[in-house]
């Protein structure tokens, strides 16, 4: 069956390509129309009223390709790009030993290979212009986006010291080496000077994010790798402008002065922090835009966007660091945005930058594959095998040295595996290569720099990238521990990190989270007043979501112990409820409960699972939480029953009937979302796709069809008309002095849900009266394997005997 | 080592260091948090932990507050509770928080981890059995979502109540229908958290 979807696939991939082939046929982009019409000759010396014709006929079919040549194009290569990545993803096993991006460039490379065989150039739109203007600030944008924010400012100290001295270590070393190895006669290479050096340096020692992430993602490596890695990608753009640009400037000079290093030097600080400056500049002045756009919200999303392009753009006006810019912008713009705009913006957001990030990478890889082809190449093997070695050679010493000085500073010290996944993980890609295309003309061995540039990318890209996954492996790089599916481990998570915080509290303060605090109150005190537009709406709002939230869960989560033996202190329940063993999805829910009740401490973040996994919806409860007042508007005016029910149905989106599997992973991803305002890589599903959703501990004991399987709307309806006309309670106010207003929103979340509770109870209890019956005892711990399928709550009976006590 | 001037009784700031692996700066602010604490008397009591202002909106406050006053956190294999503690214990206990640092051995990682675990196990296990009973772990529970204020107490109930269910799977395995499951002990707990990073957690960056 797989095969059968390959081989459609590849053959569709197949004629994509030939289409392509055929219609560059045409030439450069800026070919001469070859319109194949026929139009009355314009004669300029005779003023026509109407055209006159020739002594042809109407013409029946015209075609006029050069018309729509560039757009057509484009959105064929566009697409052939994308039957590329579903060809991938069709075959699983495939993705898994491979990383997306070697395999994006094999396509590359083969259709670039057609392309030379036919003769055929490959279309002029990739030029660097056009990288580092269109396909570039999307995938920055991306990063920049979903970055998780709370690890990476904990880790900034080290993230920055990567990226700066790791950029300037290595090019610096590497540009010295190869200008040592040029010395050597017997190279051939002593035309190469030492700025020449350097420059080409400066350009392979750009770790670049799209590569390394995609694979580091498949590894799932621990959070701190992680982040340590993605920051330092993104940043050390700012390095390698400097660098380039210096250099650059350099090799034009007849003579180095000291007065040009130290411009240097300044230079590096305007670019870096003039990038930042520019960045939160303009993601300020979106968040004061989306304060205003309650009234239009569909263009909520081009808002943000466009915003985020201007930072990138006026940036590279200055020639600052525009990756630094967009990826500023983005971060700080996040925050208030997605309080202000509406739920379907904030959605239309994500998958937007999500998408146009998607099809850059794609058509980034896939060019780099089609240009290795066909560009007119300098191949020289000492060159290049010394670029290599020195390459991996200086980054692998750079980290070791790095850490030592670094790991002093950390909480979480790299341990030498951690090292050498950051060593080994330093691929290089696309800024490399564009940048190489950009070098000036002037320098005399441009195509061997550019040979050499694209020689290491694929080196690294091909070997490390597919290596680095066993590696990893073997030697046992601390990995993020998917597994939480104990709700033990969901409660003492939360225990812990109040623990802590009340230690914190206990100590005053007096370590980095101070300024974090400062910013915080500051934040609170003015930021937001300006920022955001409706300060003050957030009981009601979190009450009906927590509402909606609840509903389904509550009736679920009923009474589910009466008769466990435990001490003998245990009390048994004197209420009525029938006795069922835990459902695993029981769990799921109360964690859910767990984690929405427990006390916020710090600042949220949207949970970052993976690169090409979209924040699925419920996540975005986390953000709407803090304030909707559209859904507060529209869901107290309308009817609340009708209107209900659809969205809590989205909410949690499971039909009656659907198998329990597809429960888990809705609740399971909630429970991922929810759980990571900490960030904490133990409890994040990289991937998104709800991987092994059972429960370790669930596999002792009994699954019970019963309850779980309430068609959630038959509930909702019932309970909408109760809840409907309940008064949303207002939670007092907490003094704002440390705590963050999630921990507000939390407050009365929580004292609504007590309603919904009650309302569930009531509700559910009803319920389970009608449909209680009897039935033989069971032990609780039964191993048994669970089932997976649906049943009919009305054919199943709870089989503990509730008499036996 | 030229900070060390300004340090009042510094002798006992050895033995500290000893005992707890704090630096001797570390020492030195943590004295000064306590004076400030303490309003500068030499014990601290319970009441000035209650006018911390900041902690009032910990759910679990009272715990910590309670661990604080735990004989069994001051590693010196003693019981029950104490009205007043010195800045000793008051850093013996700070020191549960310390993270591991670089050049340690598996064994002291180990240990370490033990010993945060056992933290935790003292907060829950309030009346120094050495087991953690339903009624412990419900109120644990019910503590955790105080702060949502009217959440109902079955559900906190129903929580604990899985939660014990589910510990009783992972460490006794297949029960007969009549065993009882006394509690949750110090290895059970263990177990339970096997693979819960709680080194990386439960740090706090002295």
């Amino acid at each position: 069956m797989d095969l059968i979807v390959i081989g459609r696939a590849g053959t569709l991939l197949f004629i994509c390509t030939i289409l392509n082939l055929l219609l560059c046929s045409g030439g450069e982009i800026h070919s001469t129309t070859t319109a194949a019409t026929i139009w009355p000759p314009v004669k300029p010396d005779r003023p026509q009223a109407y055209p006159e014709k020739e002594k042809s006929n109407l013409p029946l079919f015209t075609m006029n390709y050069s018309r729509i040549q560039i757009p057509f194009e484009i959105a064929l290569w566009m697409l052939l790009a994308s039957f590329a990545k579903i060809g991938f993803n069709v075959y699983h096993k495939i993705t898994i030993w491979v990383p997306e991006s070697c395999l994006l460039i094999s396509i590359g490379l083969i259709v670039g290979g057609i392309m030379h065989a036919v003769k055929e150039e490959p279309p002029a739109v990739f030029t660097s212009s056009i990288f580092f203007l269109y396909m570039l600030p999307p995938i920055v944008l991306d990063s920049g986006y979903f970055m998780p924010t709370r690890p990476f400012f904990e880790n900034i100290g080290t993230v920055l010291f990567f990226a700066v001295v790791g950029t300037l270590w290595n090019s610096i070393g590497i540009g010295i080496f190869l200008f040592a190895i040029c010395q050597i006669p017997a190279f051939g290479l002593q035309d190469i000077d030492l700025p020449e050096n350097l420059l080409f340096s400066a350009i392979i020692s750009a770790v670049d994010p799209v590569a390394v992430l995609n694979v580091f993602e498949d590894v799932a490596v621990n959070e701190q790798l992680y982040i340590v890695v993605f920051g330092e990608c993104l940043f050390s753009d700012a390095v390698t402008v400097v660098l380039y640009n210096m250099f650059s400037f350099v090799v034009e000079l007849p003579v180095t002065e000291p007065v040009d290093v130290a411009f240097g030097v300044l230079r590096f600080f305007v670019v870096g922090l003039g990038g930042m400056g520019v960045g939160i500049l303009f993601g300020f002045v979106a968040a004061f835009n989306t304060r205003f756009t309650f009234k239009v919200r569909e263009i909520e999303p081009l808002i943000i966007l466009m915003y985020s392009y201007l930072a990138y753009l006026v940036a590279e006006l200055f020639a600052i660091s525009s990756v630094m810019a967009i990826v500023t912008c983005a971060l700080t713009m996040k925050y208030y945005v997605e309080e202000n705009v509406s739920q379907h913006s904030c959605t239309t957001i994500r998958r937007v930058v999500k998408m146009l990030s998607s099809i850059s990478e794609t058509l980034l890889f896939f060019f780099l594959g089609v240009v290795t082809i066909t560009t007119k190449h300098e191949w020289n093997w000492s060159y290049i095998l010394f670029t290599l070695l020195f390459a991996f050679l200086w980054r692998s010493v750079g980290v070791l040295v790095l850490t030592q000085i670094i790991n002093p500073f950390r909480t979480i010290p790299f341990n030498k595996k951690d090292q050498f996944g950051l060593a080994y993980g330093g691929l290089r890609g696309a800024i490399s290569f564009a940048l190489a295309f950009t070098l000036p003309d002037n320098i005399g061995r441009r195509q061997l720099f550019i040979t050499a540039t694209i020689a290491i990318i694929l080196f690294t890209v091909f070997i490390q990238g597919i290596s680095i996954r066993p590696l990893i492996e073997v030697i046992n790089v601390r990995r993020t521990n998917r597994d939480t599916e104990t709700i033990n481990v969901e409660i003492h998570s939360r225990l812990m990190e109040h623990t802590v915080a009340g230690i914190e509290d206990l100590c005053g303060h007096w370590n980095h989270f101070y300024w974090k605090d400062k910013f915080m109150k500051f934040n609170n005190r003015i930021l937001r007043k300006i920022l955001i537009r409706d300060s003050r709406a957030e009981s009601s709002i979190v009450a009906l979501y927590k509402k909606l939230e609840l509903q389904n869960a509550m009736e679920i989560l009923d009474t589910v112990s009466g008769d466990i033996r435990f001490a003998p202190s245990i009390i048994s329940h004197q209420s009525t409820k029938p006795h069922k063993k835990l459902l695993a999805a029981d769990l799921k829910n109360m964690r859910e409960i767990l984690s929405k009740n427990m006390y916020k401490i710090r600042e949220r973040t949207v949970a970052y699972r993976g690169k090409h996994a979209l924040p699925n919806d419920s996540q975005t409860r986390e953000i709407l939480i803090r304030r909707h007042a559209s859904i507060r508007r529209s869901l107290q005016s309308g009817s609340f029953q009708s209107m209900d029910v659809p969205r809590s149905c989205k909410y949690f989106s499971l039909p009656a009937g659907k198998s329990l599997d597809s429960r888990f992973s809705v609740v399971r991803q909630n429970d991922h979302e929810t759980k990571s305002e900490f960030a904490y890589p133990s409890q994040r599903s990289r991937f998104g796709k709800p991987t092994h959703s059972t429960s370790r501990a669930m596999m002792p004991m009994h699954r019970l069809g019963t309850l779980k399987e309430v068609p959630s709307t038959d509930v909702l309806n019932e309970q909408s008309s109760s809840t409907g006309q309940r008064v949303f309670r207002t939670h007092s106010s907490y003094s704002d002095s440390r705590v963050p207003h999630s921990h507000h929103l939390n407050s009365s979340f929580d004292n609504s849900s007590a309603d919904n509770l009650r309302n569930g109870h009531g509700e559910a209890d009803a319920e389970q009266e009608a449909r209680r019956q009897p039935s033989s005892p069971l032990p609780a711990w039964a191993a048994e394997p669970r089932d997976n399928t649906a049943r009919n709550p009305l054919l199943r009976r709870p089989q503990w005997n509730p008499s036996k006590k | 080592m030229g900070a060390l001037q300004s340090l009042p009784g510094q002798a006992e700031y050895c033995d500290l260091t000893a005992k707890t692996g704090f630096s001797f700066e570390q020492i030195g602010v943590l004295r000064k948090r306590f004076k400030q604490l303490s309003h500068n008397e030499e014990t601290l009591r319970r009441d000035h932990f209650n006018e911390i202002h900041d902690l009032t909106f910990n759910p679990i406050r009272a715990q910590i507050i309670e661990a604080f006053f735990d004989r069994r956190n001051f590693h010196e294999d003693g019981q029950g509770k104490v009205r007043e503690i010195g800045f000793e214990e008051f850093v013996v206990v700070m020191s549960h928080f310390r993270p591991p640092s670089l050049h340690m051995t598996e064994e002291q990682r180990e240990k370490i981890r033990k010993e945060k675990l056992r933290f935790l196990f003292n907060m829950h296990d309030t009346d120094n059995n050495g087991t953690i009973t339903l009624e412990e772990y419900r109120h644990v529970v019910e503590e955790l979502l105080s702060r949502s204020g009217t959440l109902e107490k079955e559900t906190a109930k129903s929580i604990a109540d899985a939660a014990m269910l589910e510990v009783a799977s992972i460490s006794v395995g297949h029960m007969e229908p009549d065993e009882f499951y006394e509690g949750i002990t110090f290895e059970h707990f263990l177990k339970l958290l096997n693979g819960f990073e709680i080194e990386s957690r439960m740090t706090i960056r002295f």
